[in-house]
């Protein structure tokens, strides 16, 4: 269609040339309540931007050294707060790793089933969210649906909807509970569904695909240098992967392949975490035949280590012997006590590499745990991939990026 | 893991590099301070090394003060950790600055995404970085003083931007005490500590 | 009419219809309440909570207070949905002093409330300490079934023309509640 100015001569005459300064949050519903962003923009060009981080700095890292080792556990499910049990997950095996102990299988199996969950949960708000900010309403509510269920296993699990609190230090807080193998195993197909039935609304949608395909563009190069992980950098069309490049707990024994994206624009970003979803269910499968495969009785029939240094003993111990007492109130009171030296345990959470780095001098308290959040990575370079492109298209590109305010500000 | 960038930053920087460390499997090389950006692009454009992937830049403050001078020398611990997607390994290399008027060079020039770490060591510890394009606050807000991850910075001393209202200060919390929440803000934060 | 016979209501017989005399504010209380327009200031975990409390499982379209606006000039309730740092609060100031006559404030979950076990430099005890605060919803984060009881606390409220602040407290499993919960799983277990 032929633009209706054509005819007239004002349509030569050009618009003040110069840049506009518009203010875009913190308490902007797409910015997540939490991120500003100062836009210098020409037209509806941004021409430059400065995004401010910080609005949700709660001090985890000071917190952290305050505390014996296992009560940084509340914090770390509060960094990113749609995937809580990867964060436990993190953080239990960087300690662990500073202590030289492993968790026996049957642990290692449950933890990887319940983290994938947890991702699961966490790619779902991702891109329903997005979904939303671009005005599908309905997907968002379908994922939704889908996340209450994940949600509801976890409670089944945990006792908590949200911040599980649930691994701990040598293992997790309870041995799976009857119920969990049939509900997760009967959720997984449903959720599969769900993710079907969003994206049949989703990608034959030429507004969908107009406002994510080559849009919010970053290339490889940058994203190596700028230290992006997880589901963005994949996009850009490389494998890198923590669960395949270096195996932690039984990742090394299943199956599962690692989406890849070619263009690294908006629109990859969705269909990697789509694929990460179908994958992840992969994962929980065999990994609820492997737990099945476990003889009953043996030495990998638990979820936690056998060590009163590290491990609380069980209640009835603690009620009826004096040892169990005693173990346990050392623990609690003094904490784990943590040989002197200095680890970087890493994982991929639902954002990326999540690392901490933990320094101990002894004793039951921490002397510094450092967080390395990869939204905070994924963050920074956001602004070259906003740089150059239309208002609008920030909205995608944020979304896209899965910004979660409790990692990235800590 | 391998201790070949180990082996190669031995080769290459001699008595510059002060120690090196394999604890748990990671790799790790303390350096002068003089030298740290030179062992920064060493390692990244080294075709053997090739760490390319930026993983991690912080620091850790060493200073005990109950024990230690807080302008002791090697105060602050910078690092800074890479990662070869090649060759699929990593490395720590770190450094250690004084606790009196703290500054290092920048290694912005090798790994454009130490941009925002090095922003917020500087937020955290006060840590200056010489040549560094931008240097704000990023986590904190610019009226704020002090540097909270440092060793002899309290943990509560809030320095809040917005006065806070009258008669909120020594009144009961929201909760009631039995339902489990004793609230210990009950001072003003100028009065704590 | 119920809630209208709790508000000093007098119903006068007489005639064929009859009429009702109420306090003016009352009945304006009556016709707010459930009609509250709603800005989330979302920035935290509890905003997870946020979202589940709106979907459609828990549907806080029930209670009249579906319809978000992300503009303060058009709210009426200002949810404060997580923790708020120093860094935070002129802004949730600025956006509690934009929003219009009459406006209510929910402080939702612990950070909120008091700030939390995040007792730092970084964050602010409690939103009180900044505005006035209508209704706490404890928990961290609070389950919907707790926000939706801090919403009926507040519509309540509304209904009372009561400014004072109020907690939402904890009420205890009806009896039989037990069979009601295994029921409801063996329902949302099928396929």
């Amino acid at each position: 269609m032929e633009p209706v100015d054509l005819d007239f001569e004002e349509a030569d005459l050009e618009l003040p040339s110069e840049p506009m300064t518009l203010l875009m949050g913190p308490s902007h519903p797409a910015m997540h309540g939490t991120i500003r962003m100062i836009l210098k923009l020409d037209g509806e060009t941004v021409q430059d931007v400065d995004i401010q981080p910080g609005y949700l700095h709660r001090a985890f890292e000071k917190m952290s050294e305050r505390g014996t080792w296992s009560q940084v556990f509340p914090y770390t499910d509060r960094l990113n707060y749609v995937s809580p049990l990867l964060n436990n997950v993190g953080y239990a095996l960087a300690v662990e790793k500073l202590l030289g102990v492993e968790v026996p299988r049957k642990g290692q199996l449950f933890r990887v089933i319940l983290g994938e969950m947890s991702r699961i949960s966490d790619h779902l708000t991702c891109n329903g969210a997005m979904a939303m900010e671009l005005g599908a309403f309905t997907p968002f509510l379908w994922y939704l649906k889908a996340r209450e269920w994940i949600w509801e296993a976890c409670e089944e699990q945990t006792g908590a909807r949200l911040t599980h609190s649930f691994f701990r230090i040598g293992g997790a807080a309870f041995p799976p509970t009857e119920k969990i193998q049939a509900q997760i195993r009967s959720i997984l197909p449903r959720t599969l569904e769900v993710v079907a039935e969003g994206e049949s609304l989703l990608l034959k949608n030429r507004i969908f695909l107009d406002r994510t395909q080559g849009v919010g563009v970053l290339t490889k190069e940058h994203a190596l240098s700028m230290g992006v992980s997880g589901p963005v950098l994949r996009s850009c069309g490389i494998d890198y992967d923590v669960r395949k490049d270096k195996p932690y707990l039984t990742y090394g024994e299943c199956d599962f392949d690692v989406p890849v994206g070619e263009d690294g624009d908006t629109y990859d970003r969705f269909m990697v975490r789509a694929e990460e979803i179908r994958q992840s269910c992969r994962i929980i499968e065999q990994s609820l035949d492997l737990m099945k495969k476990i003889a009953p009785g043996s030495p990998d029939d638990a979820v936690s280590i056998v060590d009163p240094r590290i491990v609380l003993p069980p209640k009835d111990k603690v009620y009826t012997t004096i040892e169990g007492t005693i173990a346990h109130f050392k623990l609690i009171m003094e904490g784990i006590d943590v040989p002197p030296g200095e680890v970087y345990g890493y994982t991929e959470a639902g954002n990326g590499e999540l690392g901490f780095l933990l320094v101990s001098r002894g004793g039951g308290n921490p002397w510094r745990v450092r967080v390395r959040g990869p939204c905070f990575f994924s963050l920074q370079a956001a602004h070259d991939m906003i740089r150059g492109g239309m208002l609008a298209d920030i909205i995608p590109t944020f979304g896209s990026i899965n910004m979660i305010g409790g990692e990235c500000d800590r | 893991m391998s201790k070949l960038i180990l082996e190669r930053l031995k080769a290459q920087f001699g008595a510059d590099v002060l120690e090196v460390s394999s604890f748990r499997g990671d790799d790790v090389a303390l350096v002068k301070p003089a030298r740290w950006v030179d062992v920064a692009r060493f390692v990244h454009d080294d075709p053997r090394c090739a760490c390319t992937y930026f993983v991690d830049l912080s620091a850790v403050d060493l200073c005990d003060p109950r024990t230690d001078d807080l302008d002791m020398d090697d105060r602050f611990e910078v690092y800074v950790i890479a990662y070869s997607v090649e060759h699929k390994h990593r490395v720590r290399i770190k450094t250690r600055v004084s606790g009196d008027e703290p500054r290092l060079a920048t290694v912005i020039p090798v790994w454009s995404g130490a941009n925002w770490m090095e922003r917020e060591v500087f937020d955290m510890y006060g840590v200056h970085f010489e040549g560094h394009p931008d240097p704000r606050r990023i986590l904190t807000y610019d009226e704020f003083k002090g540097h909270p991850l440092r060793k002899d910075y309290p943990a509560n001393r809030a320095q809040p931007l917005v006065e806070y209202r009258d008669g909120t200060f020594n009144k009961l919390g929201p909760f009631l005490q039995d339902e489990g929440m004793p609230l210990n803000r009950s001072a003003a934060p100028d009065e704590r500590n | 009419m119920a809630d209208l016979s709790k508000l000093e209501t007098r119903t006068i017989g007489g005639g064929e219809s009859g009429f009702v005399t109420t306090k003016f504010e009352a009945l304006l209380g009556w016709a707010r309440k459930y009609s509250l327009f709603q800005y989330p200031f979302a920035t935290a975990c509890c905003g997870m909570e946020f979202f589940s409390t709106a979907s459609p499982r828990y549907d806080i379209a029930r209670f009249g207070a579906e319809a978000p606006r992300f503009s303060p000039r058009q709210s009426d309730v200002l949810w404060v949905v997580g923790t708020i740092s120093q860094r935070q609060a002129p802004v949730l100031r600025r956006v509690y002093e934009q929003m219009t006559e009459p406006k209510w404030v929910i402080a939702f979950g612990t950070c909120a409330s008091c700030g939390g076990f995040y007792d730092n430099y970084a964050t602010v005890p409690g939103i009180d300490k900044i505005i006035p605060v209508d209704v706490f919803i404890p928990g961290c984060p609070p389950r919907p079934e707790a926000v939706l009881d801090g919403l009926m606390l507040l519509q309540d409220k509304i209904g009372r023309c009561d400014r004072t602040p109020e907690t939402v407290k904890n009420t205890l499993l009806a009896e039989g509640a037990d069979e009601a919960l295994e029921k409801l799983y063996q329902i949302r277990m099928k396929p």
